[in-house]
């Protein structure tokens, strides 16, 4: 039942990029046809996945499609269940969205067939990659997922900006590719098979499992966009049109990270605490480098891009601590991990489309991706305030919120460090948490940036203030997305069970303390050590403003509110131009962390050209400038060294073609 | 039953004192400085005013401004329901550990400086840019000295860890003792007082927590104080609980509960005393100072880990 | 043995420990001169009551004239000098580091987790109650080091030598309960010997080079740029 379900997801996915062709007649027509079948897909793929999860499926199917002597091995179990689900959700969500965002791309010049064609390919390759069960069908469904997300980052090919994002994101995903490849090769020489159950099987020497274990590190993390491989990300996910944005930076970013979580807890198996450390690191270095760059960005969606790399790097921070108490044989706790960073991978697959989706509503009705140019759009746009507050709230892990649950759970594991032998493992832990403190805490001044300029306020240019509320569609999908954020922060001991299942086959063990207190009670260790009432979190801020509320509701009645010009002071009227901006709200922050971003700033004093005097402020990113752009150099270099290899005459191309033909024969003939 | 109805008992105590609090180290604080003084129970008198007079709402104000006053209220009583007060064992302590407690502060927090942002004046958002970066550098400061302690008493629920105290002899951590440094210096900072921000301060420049609630009037100002208040209040509880649990109750018998009250008012009396000492011998800080502050704060947090580490462990 | 089975007073000598490690932290952050001298001066005192009372507990009572000299020269005579020398050079206001402070902390937040690494072989040849204060010892040692490496004055760095010695000087003391006695003499003698000689080379090197910053102390160096 649950493979018919995920059998249906693909086939209606692939059916949402193909049929509009049929309808290329009608934008109408094709344009429902698409997002219809994407939402079929979406949620066939919730339930089929939703049903793998919770019902702890395995099952195992061969399609006679591929190579000849390796047919296609399909797998289902929870752990591709639960990433199915969060695809087919968020695919669900982009379905909805979809149809009324994209009116824009209609009437323009731009042609609406290939956006559909690509998204559709694109949920395609996610889902593949979630069933494959060989290392060929995972690379296959790997690449079509990268590719077909390429043409959809290039889909507003116009700009090139947009272009330039386009082939650096493809640049670097065929590199990951790459190495995930490289990663598999290893497994399938030792195993001599390409399918998993063999990979499975083979015990490897300690050097060969970590090197396979490096590759798959990179591999994934390119993709997944860990510090400092995560380049591409800020550039290419702010361009891709915002339905989009929220699949690649919700889910595709998570389809990373299955294929790290598949790779290295089911494929290699034998995890050795090292792994763990370099993993936590990683993790560590990603969320507080991702936040603080994330402050320093005014466009919307490129912040929200940074952010995902914060995220992520809790994700792997999760899974570090999980592999090192994996690798020092604490399997109850490296449960506990790998249930925090799956936690978390749920959320910031909610949230972080939810806010995607905020942004592409705003980006939509003002026309303006510049935080320096908004305000006051709460007026304008409620039911997006609304949703977006939620989503802020969220991501910045504040209770009772689903942020705050994985946040906490991964500060619960942390907290077990005390029980390693080893004791500058235990020193270094509670290190990994300050800075994960640190990260929430930033994250939450970003969000207040974010919201505080971009919503409150005065607004401060003029197609903001002329902004209206976006279509039914699109707030649906927020006011759906936002329900949820809601619902996986307030309901965490269930969701905690669920997860479990996961848990319960990578490692052979579950964690019975969490659950064992009741729905109400989510206490991950014991109820002597930690405890987090979530419901009663939520009833206690519901109840203690209802109380606050009914006390002080009758003198309302009695004192009508005035409404007049604001105080400030005595200063005289408001205007937007005296608002703090979002450069002026993060300076603080700016100045205390100055050696983290490569900053220019210039001052010009007041002058004829520019009367008030004119203030530039650019703020770089120290990975691209000082890692990328000397590669870059290099290869270049290297390529004009090599360029004289191209003399221009055809008879010199067939003299090196005939010399590699004799190569390649006396090759075969040794 | 007992627990909860002890529960509200104890929550509307907090509501009930927490601007005596105030208004004894305003108090004490007029004495050291050679100036008349407000009476202790002035605060009292300055609510009920607050809640008489009407509202008035600046014109670009947006619904974010009415509710914030409700939810950051509505958090810090939440807060101050789960720090124990002058008992241990109460159910609704098993809602929130330390780690969820600072996420009510945060939230708290959140809505604040969401509120100095709303108006759009300069003020405010200066205020909320300031307290998000005070704040963005404390909670790690807070997070580690509290890691610290659970390291010793392996948990992270205060009730479990004022238990674990009590129960043991007399003992000296010295990973205690930078916790408590640590953790003093943070609650300075958090609760807004000299150096970090000056609560008597209306100069532009150098209000951080008043430069937020600038344009609130009425019942929301009211709110917004009292608020601040309670905040000053649990953090006396917490760090009374954590570094000087004696006294507390352990049972809901009337003699030990009467000696939990007390001895909780001994502390508090005393821990007002020495802040309004404090803020009376120091100056307040520059802004960009603050960070070397935090840093402190952080860095005696990170001692008390290590030397737990290596001093507490065999 | 856990540590909450050590007797109060034992417990006290590891908290005290633990202190003279912040000092060291603080010896690093302290910007102003005055103020780095008396943080040394409470290093010192730190010291001294340390010492009296590991002589306390252990019994052995020679341990007291060692901190009488700690006293007598790390609190006071040294400092004196120090202030003494600092007011005639009128070099009190000046603030001088290389890098930025809080890599600095960071560095030396490294430096201990580091010394408790190497410190934990040589903590299983004791069997003193306060064998685990050898890495607090070694780190005060390495900390010291680091504080001469980015301090650029000299009296910064005069300072830094000296907090070295206060590290060896209690790492003597909580290993092995002190070195003999005609050992600990000569080292106070050399330490004595040293702040004298270094006050007179404070004023020979301003008048040679025009300032007390080491840097400039890079004209002396060997190949002609």
């Amino acid at each position: 039942m649950a493979l018919n379900l995920v059998y249906l997801t693909i086939v209606a996915a692939f059916g949402s990029a193909v049929l509009p062709i049929l309808f290329c007649r009608s934008t109408v027509a094709s344009k429902l046809v698409a997002f219809i079948l994407l939402g079929i897909s979406g949620l066939s793929g919730i339930l089929g996945g939703g049903m793998a999860l919770l019902g702890k499926v395995d099952i195992s199917a061969e399609l006679p499609i591929g190579l000849p002597w390796l047919h296609c091995h399909l797998h289902l179990d929870p752990l591709s269940g639960f990433f199915l689900f969060l695809v087919s959700l968020i695919s669900l969500m982009a379905a909805i969205y979809g149809s009324a965002y994209v009116r824009e791309y209609q009437q323009g010049s731009q042609p609406l067939l290939p956006l559909t064609l690509f998204t559709g390919l694109f949920v395609v390759g996610m889902d593949l990659v979630m069933l494959a069960d060989d290392a060929f069908s995972f690379m296959i469904a790997w690449e079509l997922m990268s590719v077909s997300s390429y043409f959809l980052v290039a889909y507003q090919h116009q700009n090139e900006t947009n272009r330039r994002a386009a082939f650096i994101y493809l640049l670097m995903a065929q590199i990951g590719g790459l190495f995930i490849l490289l990663g598999y090769g290893v497994l399938a020489s030792f195993s001599g098979a390409f399918d998993f159950s063999s990979m499975q099987a083979v015990e490897l020497s300690p050097a060969w499992s970590s090197l396979a274990f490096v590759l798959a590190l990179i591999g994934f993390g390119m993709k997944a966009g860990i510090v400092p491989l995560h380049v591409w990300l800020p550039q290419a996910h702010p361009v891709a049109p915002s339905h989009i944005s929220a699949l690649m930076s919700g889910v595709m970013l998570k389809v990373a990270i299955y294929g790290f979580i598949r790779f290295v807890y089911d494929l290699l198996g034998n995890i050795y605490w090292q792994w763990g450390v370099m993993v936590l690191s990683i993790g560590c270095i990603s969320a507080i480098l991702g936040v603080l760059y994330a402050l320093m960005q005014h466009d919307l969606k490129r912040l929200l891009a940074y952010h995902s790399v914060e995220n992520i790097g809790i994700i792997y921070m999760g899974l570090g601590l999980s592999m090192i108490f994996a690798g020092t044989n604490h399997l109850e706790l490296a449960t506990l991990g790998l249930i925090a960073a799956l936690y978390h991978c749920l959320n910031h697959a909610l949230f972080k489309s939810l806010l995607f989706l905020g942004a592409g509503a705003i980006l939509q009705q003002s026309r303006e991706h510049n935080l320096e140019k908004m305000g006051g759009l709460i007026k304008r746009m409620p039911v997006t305030a609304f949703c977006f507050l939620i989503g802020c709230i969220s991501i910045s892990a504040l209770p009772p919120f689903n942020g705050f649950v994985s946040e906490w759970l991964t500060f619960q594991t942390a907290l077990q460090g005390t029980i390693l032998t080893n004791h500058i493992l235990t020193a270094l832990i509670p290190i990994s948490a300050a800075v994960l403190a640190l990260t929430g805490a930033l994250a939450a001044a970003c969000f207040v940036k974010v919201y505080g300029v971009c919503f409150l306020g005065l607004p401060r240019s003029q197609n903001c203030a002329e902004a209206t509320e976006t279509a039914y569609g699109p707030q649906l999908s927020q006011i759906l997305l936002a329900a949820l954020c809601l619902f996986f922060g307030v309901f965490p001991t269930w969701t905690v069970s669920q997860i479990e299942n996961i848990a319960q086959i990578l490692l052979p063990t579950g964690i019975p303390m969490a659950t064992s207190h009741g729905w109400l009670w989510l206490t991950p260790v014991s109820s002597d050590v930690a405890s987090y009432g979530a419901p009663m979190v939520f009833l206690g801020i519901g109840s203690a403003w209802l109380i606050v509320w009914l006390w002080l509701h009758p003198r309302r009645k009695k004192m009508e509110i005035r409404i007049a010009p604001a105080w400030d002071c005595g200063f005289g009227s408001l205007n937007a131009r005296m608002q703090y901006t979002a450069t002026s709200f993060t300076m603080p922050i700016r100045r205390i962390f100055r050696p983290v971003w490569f900053i220019s700033e210039n001052y010009q004093q007041p002058g004829e050209n520019a009367p008030g005097g004119r203030y530039e402020l650019k703020v770089g990113d120290w990975a691209w400038l000082k890692i990328y752009q000397l590669i870059g150099r290099l290869l270049l270099a290297t390529a004009k060294r090599a360029a004289f290899i191209q003399g221009g005459n055809i008879r010199i191309y067939l003299v090196y073609s005939f010399f590699t033909l004799l190569f390649l024969l006396w090759v075969v003939s040794l | 039953m007992n627990g909860w109805i002890l529960a509200i008992v104890q929550t509307s105590l907090l509501l009930l004192c927490a601007p005596l609090l105030t208004g004894w180290v305003k108090w004490i604080k007029c004495k050291l400085q050679s100036r008349q003084g407000a009476p202790p129970w002035q605060p009292y008198r300055d609510l009920f005013k607050l809640f008489k007079k009407e509202v008035v709402l600046a014109e670009s104000a947006s619904p974010i401004f009415r509710v914030a006053p409700y939810i950051v209220f509505g958090v810090t009583v939440l807060a101050g329901s789960v720090v124990p007060m002058f008992a241990i064992g109460l159910p609704t302590a098993a809602i929130a550990d330390v780690i969820v407690l600072v996420g009510f502060f945060a939230l708290g927090r959140f809505f604040l400086a969401l509120a100095g942002m709303d108006v759009g004046t300069a003020f405010g958002g200066m205020g909320s840019s300031r307290e998000m970066t005070i704040s963005s550098l404390a909670e790690p400061a807070m997070l580690m000295a509290v890691f610290t302690l659970a390291m010793t008493v392996h948990s992270t629920n205060l009730a479990s860890m004022t238990r674990y105290l009590l129960e043991q002899p007399l003992q000296l951590y010295p990973s205690f003792v930078f916790s408590a440094m640590g953790l003093l210096l943070v609650a300075v900072a958090e609760t807004g007082r000299i150096p970090i921000d000056n609560p008597a301060t209306h100069l532009e420049l150098t209000m951080v927590h008043e430069a937020m609630i600038l344009e609130y009037t009425g019942r929301h100002l009211a709110l917004m104080e009292w608020g601040a208040m309670l905040k000053l209040m649990i953090y006396g509880m917490l760090l009374g609980d954590i570094f000087f649990p004696w006294g507390i109750a352990d049972s809901f018998a009337p003699l030990p509960l009467l000696i939990g009250f007390l001895s909780l008012f001994l502390k508090l009396f005393l821990l007002g005393l020495s802040l309004a000492i404090m803020e009376t011998g120091l100056a307040k800080m520059r802004f960009f100072r603050v960070p070397q502050y935090l840093g402190l704060a952080f860095i005696l947090c990170l001692l008390g880990m290590l030397s737990h580490v290596i001093l507490e462990i065999n | 043995m856990s540590y909450a089975q050590l007797s109060l007073m034992e417990q006290l000598i590891l908290t005290l420990s633990a202190m003279i490690l912040l000092t060291s932290f603080l010896l690093l952050a302290q910007s102003r001169i005055i103020s780095l001298i008396n943080t040394f001066a409470s290093q010192g005192f730190l010291l001294f009551l340390g010492t009296c009372l590991i002589a306390q507990s252990s019994g052995r009572y020679h341990l007291y004239i060692s901190a009488g000299m700690t006293l007598a020269l790390k609190v006071f005579f040294v400092p004196w000098l120090l202030r003494r020398l600092v007011r005639r050079l009128d070099i009190r206001r000046d603030v001088e580091n290389v890098g930025g402070p809080s890599m600095i902390m960071i560095a030396g937040g490294a430096l201990v987790l580091f010394s408790y690494y190497v410190a934990l072989p040589i903590r299983e040849l004791s069997d003193l109650a306060t064998r685990n204060t050898i890495a607090i010892s070694l780190a005060v040692i390495l900390l010291g080091m680091l504080m001469m490496i980015t301090r650029r004055k000299a009296v910064a760095q005069v300072v830094g030598f000296m907090s070295m010695e206060n590290g060896l000087f209690f790492a003597a003391v909580v290993s092995t309960y002190g070195m003999p006695m005609v050992v600990e003499l000569g080292i106070a003698f050399d330490v004595l010997v040293a702040a004298v000689l270094f006050g007179i080379f404070f004023f020979q090197i301003r008048a040679g080079i025009g300032s007390l910053d080491v840097d400039h102390l890079n004209r002396l160096h060997e190949v002609d740029r």
